[in-house]
């Protein structure tokens, strides 16, 4: 993978760029209202774009869809751009057996289980009825302090 | 003000003030279609509408002057709510050598032109100052219709706002400190107590900003709204009492404020600053003799020249500081030309001084250039391909 470039746009947002493998500069700008760039830059002068693709937060879930990302990393790009303070972990479970409302998972660490990854799958936004399996992979949301007492839990 | 009581009053003065209003929405409709800000219509406008204009107003000018002063308080609050605190601290670490070169190249032609018209110091430092900044509403708006916000420049312009932004914290209390004092020795002691009080003003905010923002994030929009406006005017007021000038404690709230709260709080205060903001600038006109504004013709166009070349001269800096090559630091420098809304609120600050009349002449036609010529030159700028430029 390309590396990728951030860089911080006082008032306006954040801008994500990384150069494809055909030689072509891309830069994704996401907006603090959740609103998108998509801008491409001149072979002649690397400085400026000369096109520029507007979305909105529907448009940019349609474009998600069609190139393949899963639904997951949409909310999760969402909630790091728009929370300070909160984090995300990945936590693969070391058992399992219990649903996420017997672990009161939520109750004792404050953080949210927003997707669990079984077998390649992944089950979006799991209710609390979700039962919890050994190597399964939950990913959660929280304070840093939350997330480390929800990894304890987890996989201690 | 008796509205209430004087029923037939209260008819007219919601007729002229709606189709002022009206007037005020067509004007930022043309202005929009010409891609830039609305702000030097409005002039002209509250221009038209004063003493010796086409069309003098009736309405109390005492009522239009407190709801300009709350437009001021409103543009600075959403000002200081436009960055996030990482954003500022960043902006200081990369923006000071572009920064006070700006400072320098912009700051001096409005304080020497003041000087050499043979107006007081006071008044010469808030032309200086009104010179020296930037419109942050305009260049964002230049910046995003032309889509250039993913050029590489860009990040240099806006981190060039950024520390315009701070600057004005330091320099809108001292101006305003010594556009108040009469002799040497009042005038440093208000200015010491300016210093000292924005510093403290500034720690309380750093300080305990992030437990504002947590007390006011639970309620509804209506409460914030309404906590978010209170707690502008009072902080404002209070900050006005210690002769700090009220705009630098709006300002304050706005930094004060951070995360979720913050931009919620922008988009609430938003509309309102539009409405109070509006008014601020018609009344901004309002108190400009025509005849003032046409002798202040000449040195407004020596300042646009001046001015304009030291916008170029820091915009091209700080592009090429940041690698980039010269058709983008060209971008750069004539995105920065256009000044607007702190360029007036700061010559408003001299509107005690002996040379108020021809210091808001200036400044008004000053603005009214840089908006109108800022824009087209950034237009103009990117159409120069890479191969033009030598």
């Amino acid at each position: 993978m390309p590396e990728i470039e951030e860089t911080k746009l006082p008032g306006v947002g954040v801008r994500h760029e990384f150069t494809t493998a055909a030689g072509e500069r891309v830069a994704v700008l996401t907006h603090r209202s959740g609103r998108r760039e998509i801008a491409i830059y001149d072979r002649r002068d690397p400085d400026a774009c000369h096109t520029v693709l507007h979305l909105d937060s529907d448009d940019t879930r349609s474009l998600t869809e069609l190139l393949g990302g899963s639904q997951v990393s949409e909310v999760i790009g969402a909630v790091q751009q728009q929370v300070e303070g909160i984090a995300i972990d990945w936590i693969t479970l070391t058992s399992g057996g219990s649903t996420i409302a017997d672990g009161q998972l939520r109750t004792r660490t404050g953080a949210s289980v927003v997707a669990v990854l079984r077998d390649g799958a992944t089950i979006a936004a799991p209710g609390p009825e979700v039962q919890l399996l050994a190597g399964d992979v939950v990913v959660a949301v929280g304070t840093p302090e939350g997330l480390d007492q929800l990894r304890a839990l987890l996989a201690p | 003000m008796t509205v209430a009581a004087a029923s037939g009053d209260a008819a007219l003065a919601f007729i002229e003030i709606g189709a002022v209003a009206l007037v005020l929405a067509f004007l930022a409709r043309v202005a929009s279609r010409l891609g830039i800000t609305a702000i030097p219509f409005f002039l002209l406008a509250g221009l038209a509408v004063g003493e010796g204009g086409v069309a003098p107003l009736d309405i109390s000018a005492d009522f239009i002057a407190l709801v300009a002063e709350i437009g001021v308080l409103l543009l600075l609050l959403t000002l200081g709510l436009e960055y996030t605190a990482d954003e500022l601290r960043h902006g200081l670490r990369t923006g000071l050598v572009p920064g006070a070169v700006d400072a320098v190249t912009n700051f001096t032609p409005g304080f020497v032109v003041g000087l050499v018209l043979g107006w007081e110091v006071p008044a010469a430092v808030l032309l200086g100052g009104a010179t020296w900044v930037s419109s942050s509403g305009i260049v964002a708006k230049v910046l995003s219709d032309l889509d250039r916000l993913g050029n590489r420049e860009t990040p240099t312009i806006l981190n060039l706002l950024v520390i315009e932004d701070l600057a004005m914290a330091v320099f809108l209390p001292l101006a305003a400190a010594l556009a108040t004092g009469r002799d040497a020795a009042a005038t440093a002691t208000t200015v010491a107590i300016a210093l000292a009080a924005v510093l403290v003003i500034l720690a309380v905010a750093m300080r305990f900003g992030d437990r504002l923002s947590a007390l006011l994030e639970p309620g509804t929009d209506e409460a914030l709204l309404l906590a978010v406006f209170g707690l502008t005017l009072l902080v404002a007021g209070l900050a006005q009492q210690l002769e700090v000038s009220a705009a630098i404690g709006a300002f304050v709230v706005g930094l004060a404020l951070s995360g979720p709260v913050q931009h919620r709080a922008g988009a609430l205060t938003g509309p309102l600053r539009d409405l109070f903001a509006a008014v601020f600038f018609l009344f901004f006109g309002f108190q400009i003799r025509p005849g003032d504004l046409v002798g202040a013709l000449v040195p407004a166009l020596v300042l646009l020249a001046l001015g304009g070349a030291g916008k170029v001269v820091t915009g091209r800096m700080a592009a090429a500081r940041a690698g980039v090559a010269r058709p983008g630091q060209w971008r750069a420098g004539t995105t920065l030309v256009a000044r607007g809304e702190f360029s007036v609120v700061i010559a408003a600050l001299g509107a005690t001084l002996v040379d108020a009349d021809d210091l808001a002449a200036v400044a008004a036609a000053f603005v009214l250039l840089t908006a109108l010529v800022g824009p087209i030159a950034a237009k103009r700028a990117g159409t120069v391909r890479a191969s033009a430029v030598p």
